[in-house]
C-alpha cells in the first residue's frame, strides 16, 4: 500500500469563499458575546465578509489557480459567478436587517446561515470535481432550508422550508446517485477526468443515465420545468429577502456549476444533452410565463417569473460555445440585480402592519411613493426586456448567441414569451400607477440600508443596459478556457 | 454640425431629468419649464432643415461614435430627405401638444410633462438612427411612455387601451429583433464583418429566398401594426380614443408614422427582393384598409373614434404609395405623413377643446356651433377639408400624388383606392354638417365659449402649414427627391443584381 499522500494545502484558490467563512465564524461568535437587542452589528459583519470576498474575486482576476487535485478551480469564469454571487447576497443582507426587524425574525444565525449558504454558492462555481458540486450543494441547500423556515411561527413558511427541504433532498439524491453512476462508468469524479475517459463512449448507458441523473439535478436547483414544483410555494413562504438569495444566487451558482459540468465533463455527448436542453429551454420558458399571468400574488408571480428566467438562460446553454456560454453569465448579473431589486422593493413596502405581497396592495404607490415606485417599474420593465435596461442587454446577447449558431426557432419562442411575459409585468405597474388603492395600500417602511441596497440594484441594472459589452465581453473571456 | 442631431435627440430627456427636481405641487413651472424645453429643442431643429442640402441623397448630420466595438453597435445617427421632415414633424408638434395640455392635464402634472418629454427623445430617436441596435432600442424605449400617458391620463376604458397598445406593439417587435439579429449573422457570414451598421447593411446584397423573405416579413409584421395596416389596425380605435388629447396628436402625427418609415428605411432597402414579392399584397391590404377605414369613419357617433378610423384609411394611402416603388408614389407618401400628422393631430386637438367644453364627443351632442363658436368652426372647417384632400390644401398633395403613383403599377388598386378620396369627403362633410351647421339643438352649445388664445396659439401653426404645403409643396418635397430617387435606384439594381 503506498502511503497516503498528503496534497499540498494551497489555500490561495479558495481565498474569496474562506472570506465568507470566517466572516459567518465571526458572526457567531459575535452572536454569543453579551447579547445586544440589535442584531445591526452582525449584518454589518456579514456585509463587510462579503464586499471583502468581493474584493477578493475582483483581486484574483486574471490569475487562475487550482487547489487540492483539481477539486477546487478558481478561473476566471468562478471569479465571475464569485462576483455575481457576492452581489446578490451583499443585497440581500441590506435588505434584511430592517425587514427581518419588523417581521420580528431578527437573529444571529440568519446572518450566519446567509454567510454559509453564499460560500456554497461560492463552491459551486468553483468546483471542479463532482464531489466538491455536490458539498457546495449540500452547503447552500441546508442553508437555505433553514432559512426559508425562519419565520416559525408562520404556517406558510414552514410549510416552505419543508417542501424545500423535501424535494430538494429528492434532488440531491438523483445527483448523488447520478455522480455514482458517473463515477462507474467512467472511473472519475473529477470533471477534466471524467471528460477523458468518456471520450468516445457517448452512448455507454451508464454514463448517459448518470448525466441524466445530474441532470435532474441540477434542474431542481436552476428551477427548470418539469422540477420547478417547488418554486412557487418556497418563494411565498420563506422571508422575502431569502426568495430573494434563491432567485439570484443559488440559481447563478448552480448555472455556474451545471454549465461547468457540461462544457467540462460532458463535452464529448454535446449534442445529445443540447437537444434535451433546446426542449427544456422551451417548455421552461413557455410554462413559467403563462402560469405567472394567473398568479395575483407578487411574491408567486415573481417565483414564476425566476422560473421563465431559468428558461431564457438555458436559451444560451443551448447555443453554447464562447458567445451562448458568455450570455448566461453575464444574464446572471443582470438578472441578479434586477431580480434583487424587485425582491427590495418588495421587503419595504408593508400594508397594515404585514408585508405587502398582493398585487392590489401596490395599487397607488406610484402616487404615494413616486420614488419607489419608479424603481419597481425599472425592475419589472428590466424583466420584461425593455431597452435600455439590463435585462435587454442579456436577452439581447443570449437570443444573438442563439440565431447565431442557428437555432432561430428557440430564439423565437424566447421573444414571443418576452412579449407574453410583458403582459403580467406590467399589470403590477398597471396598479401601482393606474388604479386606486382599495383601503390603505402598501405605504414605504423606511430603511436606510434597503434603500441603499436599491440604489445599488438600479444603478446596476441601468449602468448594465446601457453599456452592457464591457461586462458581456468579460463574461466570454472568462468561459473561453472552458470551453478548450 | 457635429453634435447637433445628438442636441436635438437628447435636449427633451436632459431637459426631463433638470424638471425632475422641481417640486410636484409647482405645476406653473413644471408646465412652463416642458414647453421652454420643447421649444428650444424645435429652435435647435431648424438649422437641420436649412442647413441640409435636398440634392444630396446621402445621409447628413452625421455622428458616428464608437458604443460596443466587439459586437459591431455603434451610436450612429444621421438624417436624410426621409427622415428630416419627421424628425422636424416631431419637434413641432411637442411644444404644441404640451400647450394644449395645459388645462386638460391637471392630474399628475411632473410625470406627464416629464414622460411627454422623454417620449420626444423616443421619437425623435426612432428618427435618426442609423444603427439596427441603437433604433431598436429607441423603438422599443418609446413604447414605455406612450403606455403610461394612455394608462395614466386616458379616459374610461384607459388600462384595457394601454396593455392592449403594449402587447400588439411588442409582440410584432420581438420578432423583428430576432430578424435584425438574423440579418446580422448573415451580413457577418457572407462578408465577414459583423456590424449593426445601417448603410454598411443596406449596401449588401442579400441572397433572395426564404431568408429574406422571412426577415421581410418580421420586420414588416413590426412596422404593419405601427402603421397600422388592415387588419393590424384594432389596437389603434381604443388606443387613439381612450388616450388624452396629447396623447392621441403624438400617437396619430407621430407614431404611427414609425411604422411606414420603418417600411422606407429598413424593409425597402435591406430585403429589395421581398419587398418587390410582397408589395402587391402589401398594396392590397392598403386599399382595403383605405376603403374599410373612410366606410368605418362614415358610421362613427364619436367624433374621436372617426378621426381614429380615418387614421386608418389615410396610413392605406401612405402605404399604397410606397410600395409603387415610383418617384410620385414614394414622395406623396412621404409628403402624406407630413400631412396626416398636421391634419390629423389637428382634428384631435380640435376635438379635444371641444371636449374640454363639453365633455361629451358625441357627434348627436352638438349641432349648429358655427353661431356660437365661429373661428373655432373656421379653423374646424380648414383641417377638415385639409384632411379629405381639398385642393389648395397639403392633403391633396400627398393624396393625388399617390394615385399618380399607383395609376402606372395597379390601375385598378388605384381605381379602388380613389374611392377613398370620396368617402373621405362622405364622412368628413357629414361629420361637419351635423356638428357646424343646422339649428343650435342643444341649450348647453348655446353658451360655448370661442377659442382662447392659447388654443389660437396652437392651432395656428398647424393651419399655417397645412395651407403652406398645399399650396407650395415644393418647399417640403424639394428636400426629398433626392433620397427617394436613390432609394428606388438602390433598391431595383440590388433586387435585379440576381
Amino acid at each position: 500500500m503506498p502511503p497516503l499522500a498528503v496534497p499540498p494545502v494551497a489555500l490561495g484558490p479558495l481565498l474569496p469563499t474562506l472570506v465568507v467563512l470566517a466572516a459567518a465564524g465571526l458572526v457567531l461568535i459575535f452572536d454569543l458575546l453579551p447579547p445586544r437587542e440589535s442584531k445591526a452589528h452582525l449584518a454589518a459583519v456579514a456585509l463587510a465578509g462579503v464586499v471583502g470576498a468581493l474584493l477578493a474575486a475582483v483581486w484574483r482576476w486574471g490569475r487562475p489557480g487550482r487547489a487540492f487535485h483539481d477539486m477546487v478551480v478558481l478561473d476566471d469564469f468562478a471569479l465571475y459567478v464569485h462576483v455575481v454571487v457576492c452581489y446578490a447576497a451583499a443585497l440581500v443582507l441590506l435588505l434584511s436587517t430592517d425587514y427581518l426587524r419588523r417581521a420580528g425574525g431578527e437573529s444571529g444565525e440568519y446572518y450566519a446561515l446567509v454567510l454559509f449558504a453564499t460560500a456554497g454558492m461560492m463552491m459551486l462555481a468553483s468546483a471542479g470535481d463532482l464531489i466538491v458540486v455536490f458539498l457546495g450543494l449540500e452547503l447552500m441547500s441546508l442553508s437555505l432550508y433553514v432559512l426559508a423556515g425562519l419565520f416559525k411561527r408562520e404556517l406558510a413558511s414552514g410549510e416552505a422550508s419543508m417542501k424545500y427541504f423535501l424535494l430538494g433532498a429528492f434532488a440531491s439524491s438523483f445527483m448523488l446517485y447520478g455522480i455514482a453512476l458517473v463515477y462507474g462508468a467512467t472511473g472519475a469524479t473529477n470533471l477534466d477526468r471524467i471528460a477523458a475517459a468518456s471520450a468516445g463512449r457517448a452512448h455507454d448507458p451508464l454514463f448517459m443515465l448518470g448525466l441524466g441523473l445530474l441532470l435532474v439535478g441540477f434542474g431542481f436547483k436552476i428551477s427548470a420545468v418539469p422540477f420547478h414544483m417547488w418554486v412557487p410555494d418556497v418563494y411565498q413562504g420563506a422571508p422575502t429577502s431569502i426568495a430573494a438569495l434563491i432567485a439570484t444566487g443559488s440559481k447563478a451558482a448552480a448555472f455556474a456549476a451545471l454549465i461547468r459540468v457540461l462544457v467540462v465533463a460532458m463535452r464529448g455527448v454535446q449534442p445529445d444533452w443540447t437537444v434535451l436542453f433546446w426542449a427544456l429551454a422551451a417548455v421552461t420558458m413557455t410554462v413559467g410565463n403563462v402560469v405567472a399571468i394567473a398568479q395575483s400574488n407578487v411574491k408567486r408571480m415573481l417565483a414564476y417569473s425566476s422560473v421563465a428566467h431559468a428558461g431564457y438562460m438555458l436559451v444560451g446553454l443551448v447555443a453554447g460555445g464562447a458567445p451562448g456560454t458568455g450570455a448566461v453569465l453575464f444574464y446572471l448579473l443582470a438578472y441578479t440585480f434586477t431580480t434583487a431589486g424587485a425582491f427590495g422593493v418588495l421587503t419595504l413596502c408593508r400594508r397594515a402592519g404585514e408585508e405587502a405581497v398582493e398585487v392590489g396592495d401596490y395599487a397607488g404607490l406610484g402616487a404615494r411613493h413616486p420614488a419607489l415606485a419608479a424603481a419597481l417599474a425599472l425592475f419589472l420593465l428590466s424583466l420584461i426586456g425593455i431597452p435600455p435596461l439590463a435585462g435587454f442587454a442579456g436577452k439581447f446577447y443570449l437570443f444573438g448567441a442563439a440565431v447565431r449558431t442557428g437555432y432561430v426557432g428557440l430564439a423565437v419562442i424566447g421573444v414571443l414569451n418576452s412579449a407574453v411575459a410583458a403582459y403580467y409585468y406590467l399589470r403590477v405597474v398597471v396598479y401601482m400607477y393606474m388604479r386606486e388603492p382599495e383601503g390603505a395600500g402598501a405605504v414605504w417602511a423606511p430603511s436606510f440600508a434597503g434603500g441603499l441596497a436599491l440604489a445599488i440594484a438600479l444603478v446596476g441594472v441601468v449602468l448594465l443596459g446601457v453599456i452592457p459589452a464591457p461586462f458581456a465581453d468579460l463574461a466570454q473571456a472568462a468561459v473561453a478556457p472552458l470551453l478548450r | 454640425m457635429r453634435g447637433l442631431l445628438s442636441a436635438v435627440t437628447f435636449l427633451p430627456a436632459a431637459g426631463a431629468l433638470a424638471l425632475l427636481f422641481v417640486p410636484r405641487r409647482r405645476a406653473g413651472a413644471l408646465r412652463a419649464g416642458a414647453l421652454a424645453v420643447a421649444l428650444a429643442t424645435l429652435a435647435l431643429s431648424l438649422p437641420l432643415f436649412f442647413g441640409f442640402d435636398g440634392e444630396a441623397a446621402d445621409y447628413q448630420f452625421e455622428e458616428l461614435r464608437r458604443w460596443m466595438p466587439t459586437l459591431g453597435i455603434a451610436y450612429h445617427v444621421g438624417i436624410d430627405g426621409i427622415s428630416l421632415l419627421l424628425v422636424l414633424l416631431t419637434t413641432f408638434l411637442a411644444p404644441l401638444v404640451l400647450v394644449s395640455a395645459w388645462r386638460a392635464i391637471e392630474d399628475r402634472v411632473k410625470e406627464f410633462v416629464l414622460t411627454m418629454l422623454i417620449l420626444e427623445t423616443g421619437m425623435v430617436g426612432v428618427f435618426v438612427s442609423l444603427d439596427l441596435f441603437l433604433f431598436y432600442v429607441f423603438w422599443e424605449a418609446m413604447l414605455i411612455p406612450m403606455y403610461f400617458v394612455i394608462g395614466v391620463w386616458g379616459g374610461a376604458n384607459r388600462i384595457y387601451a394601454a396593455v392592449k397598445f403594449v402587447l400588439y406593439t411588442m409582440a410584432g417587435s420581438v420578432l423583428m429583433l430576432v430578424a435584425i439579429l438574423a440579418l446580422y449573422v448573415q451580413h457577418g457570414a457572407a462578408t465577414g464583418a459583423y456590424t449593426f451598421d445601417l448603410p454598411v447593411l443596406a449596401r449588401w446584397v442579400i441572397d433572395p429566398g426564404l431568408g429574406q423573405n422571412l426577415m421581410f416579413l418580421a420586420f414588416a409584421l413590426a412596422f404593419a401594426i405601427k402603421v397600422p395596416l388592415f387588419p393590424f389596425h384594432t389596437w389603434l380605435p381604443d388606443a387613439h380614443v381612450e388616450a388624452p388629447t396629447a396623447g392621441s396628436v403624438v400617437l396619430a402625427a407621430v407614431l404611427l408614422k414609425m411604422g411606414t418609415y420603418g417600411f422606407l428605411r429598413f424593409c425597402l432597402p435591406l430585403f429589395p427582393d421581398a419587398s418587390l414579392l410582397f408589395g402587391p399584397t402589401v398594396s392590397v391590404l392598403a386599399v382595403i384598409g383605405v376603403v374599410y377605414g373612410a366606410w368605418v369613419s362614415t358610421v362613427q357617433v364619436d367624433l374621436k373614434k372617426l378621426v381614429a378610423y380615418s387614421s386608418v384609411s389615410h396610413l392605406g394611402f401612405v402605404m399604397l404609395g410606397i410600395f409603387t416603388l415610383n418617384q410620385q408614389g414614394l414622395v406623396g407618401g412621404l409628403i402624406q405623413m407630413i400631412n396626416h400628422g398636421l391634419s390629423t393631430g389637428a382634428l384631435f386637438l380640435m376635438v379635444g377643446m371641444i371636449y374640454e367644453r363639453r365633455h361629451t364627443r358625441l357627434i348627436e351632442e352638438f349641432g349648429g356651433l358655427w353661431k356660437t363658436v365661429p373661428a373655432f368652426s373656421a379653423l374646424f372647417l380648414v383641417v377638415s377639408l385639409s384632411s379629405l384632400g381639398l385642393p389648395g390644401l397639403n392633403g391633396f398633395v400627398g393624396e393625388f400624388l399617390i394615385l399618380v403613383g399607383a395609376f402606372q403599377t395597379s390601375p385598378w388598386l388605384a381605381a379602388v383606392a380613389t374611392t377613398g378620396v370620396i368617402f373621405a369627403a362622405v364622412y368628413m362633410l357629414w361629420m361637419y354638417q351635423r356638428v357646424i351647421f343646422g339649428e343650435v339643438t342643444r341649450e348647453e352649445n348655446r353658451r360655448l365659449p370661442d377659442l382662447t388664445p392659447r388654443e389660437w396659439a396652437v392651432l395656428v401653426p398647424v393651419v399655417v402649414f397645412i395651407v403652406w404645403i398645399g399650396v407650395y409643396p415644393v418647399a417640403f418635397t424639394g428636400k426629398t427627391e433626392a433620397t427617394i430617387e436613390a432609394l428606388i435606384t438602390q433598391v431595383q439594381s440590388k433586387a435585379s443584381v440576381r
